[in-house]
């Protein structure tokens, strides 16, 4: 390791990459019949699609200068598929702490407590879950940690444990430089659509006798609670304007939508 | 008793989108009885919250990060029975940070007023659109972070009270650059989005689309496609991986619907569908569609609304 250190001036890194469970964009979504909580029957579930870009970013940061990558998420044992997943991508190692957390602050604070036992020089998660779209925990972690935070984070370079983060801001980009440790809640940008890779047969193979360690949890009780889900009352018909017609289209915009 | 309220600024101007928060947090606020604190970094006149509904104004240095942020407005609500901060692209960062440092409970997302205070509950987006959540905050202080243009502005009559304070700002980064484009509508808080697909046929022929875009004062926007083979910037891309738009009007030229665009924007209030292909899911999600080709049908409704604006 001491060479790859003289040919990049770049410490390795051990870069962790928080990884949500989720269905699977095209899924259909059902509740239970109390409603209180997404019914799972028929979804497939997949890697979170913002955690992938940040899981692609952390192997092109390994290939360009060494280390090892981690992919940790807070689930019941239902979620490890999702954790093979990542392995057979390319993560080096997998942690499932064993919880089925309540609300954001309480993965939040598993995740914490694993990262304050363990030594890592990036965490890189999702800006957000595709389920429940709550852009939380990449925030709390780094305030919780009082680290630096990049959120929207669409572009990231390290040089010499100092990390170059540019953020999406409203109508625009800004960009940071801090000092690593540092979190990250990215999305597309961070690498390519291109840049996504498929598990190969080899990864499949070698994801099979990968670590994946359960931990226990540290069963801190959460903040806020679901109460019932619906889903959003249906849209009525479309109407239909001819294309010659784009006058009509104007005073239904004006009389009927009060859209302009 | 007081709900403390982040007004986020912009050039020293109060965002839009920080007058619906005030909004909100007078209405949360007359709820329980309290008064509505405005917390903001802006030297503009506090007069101008309090026509939307703040009882007092702190304008206090907040520093530029949303961890240092999230440190002052700590500082500033230990006695706050309820924080609100709109989910700009800050406050999706301010908000769980200061849930984080407080342990308060936060609803992000959400897209209604509270339903009832004791408990809490508000009504947020989940699955990508797919589903509405009723939750229940508990705990003291908690936060909700709203969607921009969800709840609407409303003038109130008051008058402002403003003190001055300052505290140390904790940033822990370095802000190098920003960029922002000017003289467009940013997308996050347009009020109208025109955007396009790859119906278009190439990046030559976005002139049309700026043309209809400039007409409606909307924002430009685009399908992933679109993005990814570089026609249109990044930025620009709505959709589930890109921006999540929620406009009063939605025009979606020549782009098919695919789940991933249709999450990014089915909270529009209007959506309006011009595709040449009648079968085009997007007509699904759809208030009103035309079927026809782009390049005749864009060109008509420009010239249609400069009618109309001219008229009105």
């Amino acid at each position: 390791m001491h060479s790859n250190l003289e040919a990049n001036h770049n410490p390795i890194m051990n870069i962790l990459v928080c990884i949500s469970h989720v269905p699977d964009t095209t899924a259909k979504i059902n509740f239970t019949a109390d409603g209180t909580s997404l019914d799972p029957a028929g979804v497939q579930f997949v890697i979170n699609p913002y955690d992938e870009f940040g899981l692609t970013k952390a192997l092109h940061l390994k290939e360009a200068q060494g280390g090892s990558i981690t992919v940790i998420n807070v689930g019941p044992a239902t979620t490890e598929p999702t954790l093979r997943k990542a392995l057979a991508i390319g993560a080096d190692k997998a942690i499932r702490i064993d919880a089925t957390p309540m609300d954001a602050i309480t993965v939040a604070k598993e995740l914490k407590n694993h990262i304050e036992a363990n030594s890592y020089d990036v965490i890189i998660c999702g800006q957000e879950s595709i389920d429940y779209n709550g852009q939380q925990v990449p925030a709390m972690l780094a305030a919780m940690l009082h680290l630096p935070f990049a959120n929207a984070c669409v572009g990231l370079s390290i040089q010499n444990s100092t990390a170059r983060a540019t953020s999406e801001i409203d109508g625009g980009h800004e960009t940071y430089e801090a000092a690593l440790p540092m979190v990250i809640g990215g999305k597309k940008g961070l690498v390519e659509e291109k840049d996504l890779r498929i598990p190969n047969m080899r990864g499949i193979m070698s994801a099979r006798t990968k670590p994946l360690e359960v931990v226990t949890s540290i069963e801190n009780g959460g903040l806020t609670s679901p109460v019932a889900f619906e889903k959003p009352a249906g849209k009525a018909e479309v109407k239909m304007v001819d294309a010659d017609n784009v006058d009509e289209l104007v005073r239904l915009l004006h009389e009927e939508a009060k859209a302009i | 008793m007081s709900i403390v309220v982040f007004v986020e600024d912009w050039n020293g101007a109060y965002k839009k989108a920080s007058y619906e928060a005030v909004g909100y947090a007078k209405n949360w606020a007359s709820m329980i009885g309290a008064k509505v604190i405005a917390v903001t970094s802006s030297n503009a006149p506090a007069a101008e919250l309090a026509s939307y509904g703040a009882d007092h104004c702190i304008q206090i240095s907040l520093g530029q990060t949303a961890m240092g942020i999230a440190g002052q407005l700590k500082a500033l609500s230990s006695d706050a029975s309820g924080i609100v901060i709109a989910g700009t692209s800050l406050g999706r960062s301010v908000a769980p940070a200061l849930a984080a440092i407080k342990e308060s409970a936060l609803s992000t997302n959400t897209i209604g007023l509270p339903l009832g205070t004791s408990p809490l509950q508000v009504k947020r987006g989940a699955f990508s659109s797919k589903g509405i959540e009723t939750i229940e905050l508990s705990g003291a202080s908690p936060i909700i972070s709203f969607v921009p243009n969800s709840i609407g502005i409303e003038n109130v009559s008051g008058e402002g009270l403003t003190e001055s304070q300052e505290i140390a700002s904790t940033d822990l980064l370095q802000v190098v650059g920003t960029e922002v484009a000017s003289g467009k509508v940013a997308l996050p808080e347009a009020e109208a989005v025109v955007s396009a697909g790859r119906g278009l046929k190439g990046p030559e022929n976005w002139g049309m689309i700026e043309e209809l875009a400039e007409v409606l004062g909307a924002a430009t926007a685009c399908s992933k496609p679109v993005s990814d083979i570089g026609w249109r910037p990044h930025s620009e891309h709505v959709g589930q991986t890109g921006i999540q738009v929620n406009p009063n009007l939605y025009i979606a030229i020549g782009i098919s619907g695919a789940i991933q665009h249709l999450a990014g924007v089915s909270a529009s209030k209007t959506i309006v569908v011009v595709n040449t292909d009648p079968e085009a899911p997007f007509f699904k999600a759809a208030d009103y569609g035309i079927v026809g080709d782009a390049f005749e049908v864009v060109p008509k409704l420009v010239n249609a609304l400069r009618a109309f604006k001219a008229a009105s």
